[in-house]
């Protein structure tokens, strides 16, 4: 639906370490990206690593000590309306229904409620919830509420969206249908995705290029590009050896 | 609940039987009785209990007059009147001091819970306050206020401030950080962020509170009125006492409880109702 050519991502010598104890601990060191327009970067690494900081960093929740972000030529402060965000948890308000849950990005930005739950209705149908759009929360399955989360994320249009390890919580045969969704969502929708797994398959079945960050010091950053035709195939062998190269990385194999 | 289910199981077991249409009726009405005594059944045989043992002489029907002289004074009472005027008085005392107290309370609470400096502040303060009895502090209400209506008021409004503030404050301070972190990445401003969000989710634990000071506005409303009052149903409750009317106390004593009961379950209903999203009212 939205067609924007804009969602380019520069990140420059981007650092940020945290204090625990007393003790600073860096966990980006100088990172030096650039992420391309309607791309789908996908960031793995071992717990530690900084991935989720590195993508909150991207969403504005937080601050680099140095360095920065910029966005098509725009220095980042702070959230903007070119991003959106999705989260590990759903993050629904439970008294919304989905339909309002859904719609709420767009309230919250001012657009006028029978826009913006029209809007809303369209990407309900999209993630498959048509039938569910007066359900409330509670009533949703963990697959289900997260396809809330994903549709109401995508209603607000952005140009770039942010995934937080968002199939993190899903059961085995849940996530793999979700995965192939977001792939269709990506490919129709248009828009710059980075988002963090430590799913290795999910990340090749999903990555134009996969960034693995790594966790000693002194460690680089590593850009894999995952040149396969899509839709992916697991069980291909090209699909394969990328699993057997992102282990290596990890020493695993 | 259990009985429904052995029912069902036994209806199951015997798919071969051929039900006719009065069976199914008669298995309808004997479903609704079951789960109508299966409720209300204690509270029937303890009316029953009272009465038989009251009429036939087990224990001092002076004491514990039968439920049916109770009900027969109620009715006068309530038909004749006079104890309609001890209805509105005492009515008006703890209305007045409930609906000060959520004026108050909810308000002051929606601020403190967002502001931690204010808390802060005031919390020590408040655990002070609601750790001394209200009871207590009636006799420092009457000296400050005289021994009309104000310190009656005051001492309700007093006692019902405390559960309401805390369980708002709380009600704010429990609302889901990651909701918030939500609304702000869909880049809500913060009055929107308190009106969608904030708010909302307090409700539910607003209306412990409410439902919390309900209880303790009738509690504190009988104890002002047992003190310089001369109308009110806790008046008439120790006036009746005090010349023997037990009927016409006990008939005081069911009204309170009925008031208990009805304020209750208005804010039953208001709950349901604002808060649909929710099954877990109760």
């Amino acid at each position: 639906m939205s067609s924007t050519s804009g969602g380019q991502v520069s990140i420059r010598d981007l650092s940020k370490s945290f204090s625990i104890s007393g003790r600073s601990l860096a966990v980006l060191r100088t990172l030096n990206l650039d992420i391309r327009s309607g791309e789908c970067l996908v960031i793995v690494g071992a717990s530690g690593s900084g991935k989720t900081t590195l993508l909150r960093i991207l969403a504005g929740l937080e601050a680099a000590d140095s360095g920065g972000v910029a966005i098509d030529g725009k220095p980042v402060h702070g959230v903007g309306a070119e991003r959106a965000v999705i989260f590990q948890e759903p993050r629904l308000l439970p008294w919304l229904t989905v339909l309002g849950n859904v719609a709420f990005g767009l309230e919250v930005r001012g657009v006028p409620k029978a826009e913006a739950e029209e809007r809303a209705r369209f990407y309900i149908a999209l993630v498959g919830l048509a039938e569910f759009s007066d359900a409330f929360p509670r009533q949703l399955s963990g697959g289900m509420a997260q396809r809330v989360g994903i549709a109401r994320a995508l209603t607000v249009q952005p140009e770039i969206l942010l995934l937080d390890e968002p199939l993190g919580a899903l059961d085995a045969m849940t996530k793999i249908g979700m995965q192939e969704e977001l792939a269709r969502i990506w490919s129709e929708e248009n828009v710059t995705m980075v988002m963090v797994t430590h799913d290795l398959e999910e990340a090749i079945y999903l990555a134009d290029r996969v960034l693995i960050l790594p966790k000693e010091k002194g460690g680089a950053a590593r850009l894999i590009d995952i040149d396969l035709p899509r839709p992916r195939e697991r069980s291909e062998s090209r699909f394969v050896r990328y699993r057997e190269e992102l282990l290596r990385e990890f020493g695993l194999r | 609940m259990t009985l429904q289910h052995i029912e069902q199981a036994a209806s199951l077991g015997t798919p071969d039987s051929t039900t006719s249409l009065g069976t199914d009726f008669l298995r309808l009405g004997g479903r609704a009785g079951i789960r109508f005594l299966s409720r209300y059944g204690v509270l029937i045989a303890f009316l029953a209990i009272w009465q038989v043992s009251s009429s036939a002489g087990w224990v001092n029907a002076a004491v514990l007059p039968p439920i049916d002289m109770i009900v027969a004074a109620l009715w006068k009472g309530l038909a004749g009147g006079t104890l309609l005027g001890d209805i509105a008085i005492s009515l008006q005392r703890a209305g007045l001091a409930f609906a000060a107290a959520v004026l108050v309370a909810i308000p002051l609470g929606l601020f403190m819970g967002q502001v931690r400096a204010v808390e802060t502040a005031l919390d020590p303060i408040l655990q002070v306050f609601r750790q001394t009895s209200a009871l207590a502090l009636y006799p420092v209400f009457i000296l400050l206020l005289g021994l009309g209506e104000a310190s009656k008021v005051f001492v309700i409004f007093w006692a019902t401030l405390f559960p309401l503030l805390l369980n708002t404050i709380g009600g704010v301070k429990q609302v889901d950080p990651k909701l918030l972190e939500m609304a702000r990445v869909y880049g809500a401003r913060q009055l929107t962020v308190f009106r969608r969000v904030v708010l909302p989710g307090a409700v539910p634990s607003i209306f412990v509170g409410l439902r919390l000071s309900a209880t303790t506005a009738l509690l504190l409303l009988i104890a002002s009125e047992m003190i310089g009052a001369n109308k009110g149903i806790g008046f008439q409750v120790m006036n009746a006492q005090y010349n023997f009317q037990i009927p016409l106390m006990f008939a005081a004593i069911v009204i309170l409880a009925g008031l208990g009961l009805i304020a209750n379950q208005a804010l039953v209903s208001l709950q349901r109702r604002l808060c649909r999203w929710s099954n877990a009212v109760d």
